[in-house]
């Protein structure tokens, strides 16, 4: 087990080396010369010369992400263009909002998606499945954004239960994480019903109802066990995903985190923020696969057995 | 004193195909009775009402009752049939590479069956369960329990099986084809296992099965299923010295026989037909070989021979 | 005669329901112009911020704009712009899948870790940077959605391909002796393609939703004209002022979608690829 952990970790490797290769690339295709944004109108071409060295952006491109890449490897993200600090520093202002926001939302779309499912699963084709799947769908095809602005109008502004937008108090999550944890929450919900429903139709089914035991016990300690498989590795997987639906969210509540950091750098073309920021999200993809592996190998002896 | 297992006149319908139509059968108390028929002739169906088990594939008992052991198993409630399975009547699967749950070690498979039935702590259970395995000749039954399913063969899953069906100290074991499965070596194992259980325990035992030669060897009765419907039922040694319907004499007529020349393997021409095209009739008037026109258009009846019954226009003279 | 699958799921009930309000929606989009006597664009400001009422049935906006025939507008650019996206994305996710299905090899591995890659992102994420990258509009947003969706079109084109490669009618042909190309256009891509079609209506569907997103982030179709996104855009931070001028059109969003998914599903049932379309997430 440890071996395969210590091999997994190893193969992000070349997958980070790709990853980062691709943001640094991307980012010197986006128009608008961050330096521009610096000079005063009508600067001299040799303070343009000298502001370019002082960012590096005056050395060949392998140059700059060789540079780059062994500065991000020692924690040093570079100095951000516009805010003139330490781009580390606002990441590191911006990362446990966004944590905290992602981390409840996951727990939400979890423990209501896999609840949700469940139910839907044991009423299969009667009304309380037809309901959930129906409330389901229409919760993933409202836009985020709007969801969010909506429930803000209902929840903050007529019945003034939640603050508005900022993250002061604790009772400043709860929409947000209602916003994005609906999405994933209708992910989760429609994957655990199929994944409950394939269960059931197996024979070691058969078996167990065979044995006496009771239906309810047999799909909840039984059927749900093998279901939550690959709810889990889905889940792990789409980890980025639900997390992305934080990007649009955190700007609709204004609320300071990874998302509202990135939209605003990327209109102010501040690379050295947008990189770091896509940075952090690549991570928490690659984490996502990592743990989701992890994850079905302790769920499922079988893959355990294929990876000694 | 009634009979362990009574099914009278049972039809089975899923949705609006009839797949068995009136089959009764008698199995009593250390008895086995050998249930047989090509793919498809109903005798899974026939286990699966025997178990109660229907509503789990869509089923249902259309016409006539199961009884076991007295009682009609329409008239009880649903935790009463459950506490009938695993029970007293244990379950042996067809296929155990895909009977156990994948994801539970195998000791705690069978002990679950003796902690609910029999009211056993955790620890009596598993004493139970290791006796079990080694009553049933399975090496190291300690590093055994302990094992995932995907860790044995299949011939030690099947025992895992039986083990299970054992747990409850039944009255009757319902064995729907327990070694199809599995690899020929393995299968007389298997069987000599289950003929040990109704010699050592009394246990009677519904073995379900399209190999006559293995109802020439253990059973004490046959029925013999075709395309839904009962052909001929009765004590095994006189069907097998002279079978009354032409299925059950082709059926007996496949088995291959010591000292046969090579490429003389029989099998009957032609296929079972599916539930939504049964023939008009006698189902098996198509593929028979005594057939005449009146058998396309009667249905012929179950008739009483000897200490059987036989369902055939064209049933032989009984010897004087 | 058996009908079209695409006129069978009309007769189911959720099908049907679903069918008439897209029909709805396109006819309006077309014939916005003869349905409404107000223009998208002109300003009336002595009429601006009405709510819902009989000469505006679902209010105007602070120019004092007829909401509905902004609406229907509206419509215009976001189905456009959404569905001429997937078609793209369609068009090269089958190419790609099927190339790395068919020679497989280092080609596949490169394809399928770069496209395993990007699928785990989320699509807004990658729509927002290429619109970074393209500048923003109409231009931009189809080509940044395009993009966002190519992972999971040749995921599912290469998954099809791959189950239909080693089923037997495929041997079969090429055990007759059917040449490589034969084989790839007249057996495999005709079979994979009804899961493929179905996925990319169920896609434009997203696609609705990840327009409305840049229009919201004033990305999309940039002013006067009209789309979905681009008017709660501007709705949004009158929310509290004027709720009518966000509440409409993300209604507008939520039932196409759904409407979209229903029919998509009806669809699934008639052509019986739930299996098919399952094996490929």
């Amino acid at each position: 087990m440890y071996s395969y952990l210590i091999r997994r970790v190893v193969m992000l490797v070349p997958v980070f080396l790709a990853v980062s290769l691709v943001i640094f690339l991307i980012l010197h295709f986006i128009p608008g010369d961050p330096i521009d944004n610096l000079l005063k109108v009508g600067s001299s071409p040799e303070a343009r010369a000298q502001m370019e060295a002082r960012y590096g952006l005056d050395q060949p491109l392998p140059v700059q992400y060789g540079i780059w890449l062994s500065k991000v490897m020692q924690g040093d993200l570079g100095t951000a263009i516009v805010a003139r600090r330490p781009v580390s520093d606002l990441i590191l202002q911006a990362l446990p909002h966004s944590l905290r926001l992602g981390g409840f939302a996951l727990l939400f779309s979890s423990v209501v998606g896999v609840g949700l499912g469940v139910l839907a699963a044991l009423n299969r084709d009667k009304w309380p499945d037809k309901a959930i799947m129906g409330g389901v769908l229409l919760g993933s095809t409202m836009p985020s954004f709007w969801l969010g602005l909506i429930l803000m109008l209902i929840f903050s502004v007529w019945l003034g239960w939640f603050p508005v937008s900022g993250a002061r108090s604790a009772s400043a999550l709860v929409l947000p994480v209602l916003t994005i944890g609906l999405g994933g929450t209708a992910l989760v919900a429609r994957i655990t019903r199929i994944a409950m429903i394939e269960a059931s139709g197996r024979d070691f089914v058969t078996l167990l109802h065979a044995k006496g035991l009771s239906p309810l016990r047999i799909q909840l300690r039984h059927v749900l066990r093998h279901a939550l498989i690959p709810v889990v590795t889905i889940l792990a997987l789409r980890i980025g995903w639900i997390l992305g639906g934080a990007v649009t969210v955190e700007v609709v509540f204004a609320r300071p985190g990874l998302g509202t950091l990135l939209i605003k750098s990327l209109s102010q073309h501040d690379y050295p923020v947008v990189q770091a920021c896509l940075l952090m999200l690549a991570m928490a993809v690659m984490l996502g696969t990592l743990l989701g592996d992890i994850l079905q190998a302790a769920m499922d002896p079988r893959v355990r057995a294929a990876l000694a | 004193m009634s009979a362990l297992l009574d099914l009278q006149n049972v039809s089975v319908a899923i949705g609006s195909a009839h797949l068995l139509d009136g089959v009764s059968l008698r199995l009593e108390r250390g008895q086995t009775l050998g249930l047989v028929g090509e793919s498809g002739s109903g005798k899974s169906l026939t286990a699966m009402a025997a178990m109660g088990l229907l509503p789990l594939i869509g089923g249902r008992v259309s016409a006539g009752t199961v009884r076991f052991d007295g009682q009609d198993l329409a008239s009880l409630t649903d935790a009463q049939r459950r506490a009938l399975r695993g029970r007293r009547i244990g379950f042996v699967t067809q296929n155990p590479m895909t009977a156990l749950d994948p994801v539970q070690r195998i000791g705690a498979q069978i002990d679950v069956v003796s902690r609910l039935h029999l009211g056993l702590t955790k620890h009596a259970a598993r004493a139970r369960t290791l006796d079990l395995l080694t009553q049933l000749r399975i090496p190291e039954a300690a590093a055994v329990a302990e094992a995932w399913p995907h860790q044995l063969s299949g011939g030690m899953k099947q025992r895992i099986v039986i083990a299970m069906a054992l747990a409850g100290d039944p009255e009757l074991i319902v064995a729907d084809e327990p070694t199809t499965a599995l690899d020929v070596t393995v299968q007389a194992q298997i069987i000599q296992i289950l003929a040990g259980l109704v010699r050592e325990k009394g246990v009677a035992l519904l073995l379900i099965t399209h190999d006559m030669g293995v109802v020439a060897q253990i059973c004490d009765r046959v029925a013999v299923l075709y395309a839904g419907r009962l052909a001929e039922e009765g004590p095994v040694a006189p069907i097998f010295a002279a079978p009354q319907h032409p299925y059950t004499a082709a059926l007996i007529n496949c088995i291959p026989q010591e000292g046969m020349a090579r490429g003389t393997l029989r099998g009957i021409p032609g296929a079972v037909p599916s539930a939504r095209q049964y023939p008009s009739g006698c189902r098996f008037h198509p593929r028979c070989v005594k057939a005449t026109a009146e058998c396309a258009t009667h249905i012929p009846p179950l008739t009483q021979r000897g200490d059987g019954q036989a369902a055939c226009l064209h049933l032989p003279e009984i010897a004087p | 005669m058996t009908l079209p699958a695409p006129i069978r799921a009309l007769r189911r009930p959720a099908g049907a329901l679903a069918g008439l309000w897209l029909i709805l929606v396109i006819l309006a989009a077309i014939a916005a112009p003869l349905l409404t006597p107000y223009a998208y664009d002109i300003q009336e400001l002595k009429s601006a911020w009405q709510p819902p009422s009989a000469s505006h049935w679902l209010g105007t906006d602070e120019f004092g704009r007829d909401l509905l025939t902004r609406l229907m507008y509206g419509a215009r650019t976001s189905l456009s712009v959404s569905s001429i996206a997937i078609t793209i994305s369609v068009l090269c996710g089958m190419t790609l899948g099927a190339a790395a299905a068919w020679f497989g090899g280092w080609f596949d591995r490169a394809v399928t870790t770069i496209v395993d890659l990007t699928w785990s992102f989320p699509e807004i994420l990658i729509a927002l940077i290429l619109v970074a990258i393209i500048g923003p509009g109409t231009t931009g947003t189809m080509v940044a959605i395009s993009v966002a969706y190519l992972a999971q079109f040749t995921r599912l084109t290469r998954a099809q391909i791959m189950t239909l490669k080693g089923e037997t009618f495929i041997e079969a042909a090429a055990s007759l002796g059917a040449g490589n190309g034969h084989i790839l256009f007249r057996h495999l891509l005709p079979n994979a393609l009804a899961p493929v079609l179905v996925s990319a209506m169920l896609a434009t569907g997203d696609a609705i939703i990840l327009e409305a997103t840049l229009g919201f982030f004033g990305l999309g179709a940039q002013p006067p004209v009209p789309s979905w996104g681009g008017m709660m855009s501007a709705g949004s931070a009158l929310v509290f002022k004027a709720p009518w001028i966000i509440i409409f059109p993300g209604l507008a969003v939520a039932i196409t979608v759904v409407a979209i998914n229903l029919y998509g599903d009806a669809l699934i049932a008639e052509l019986d690829i739930r299996a098919r379309m399952r094996r490929a997430v």
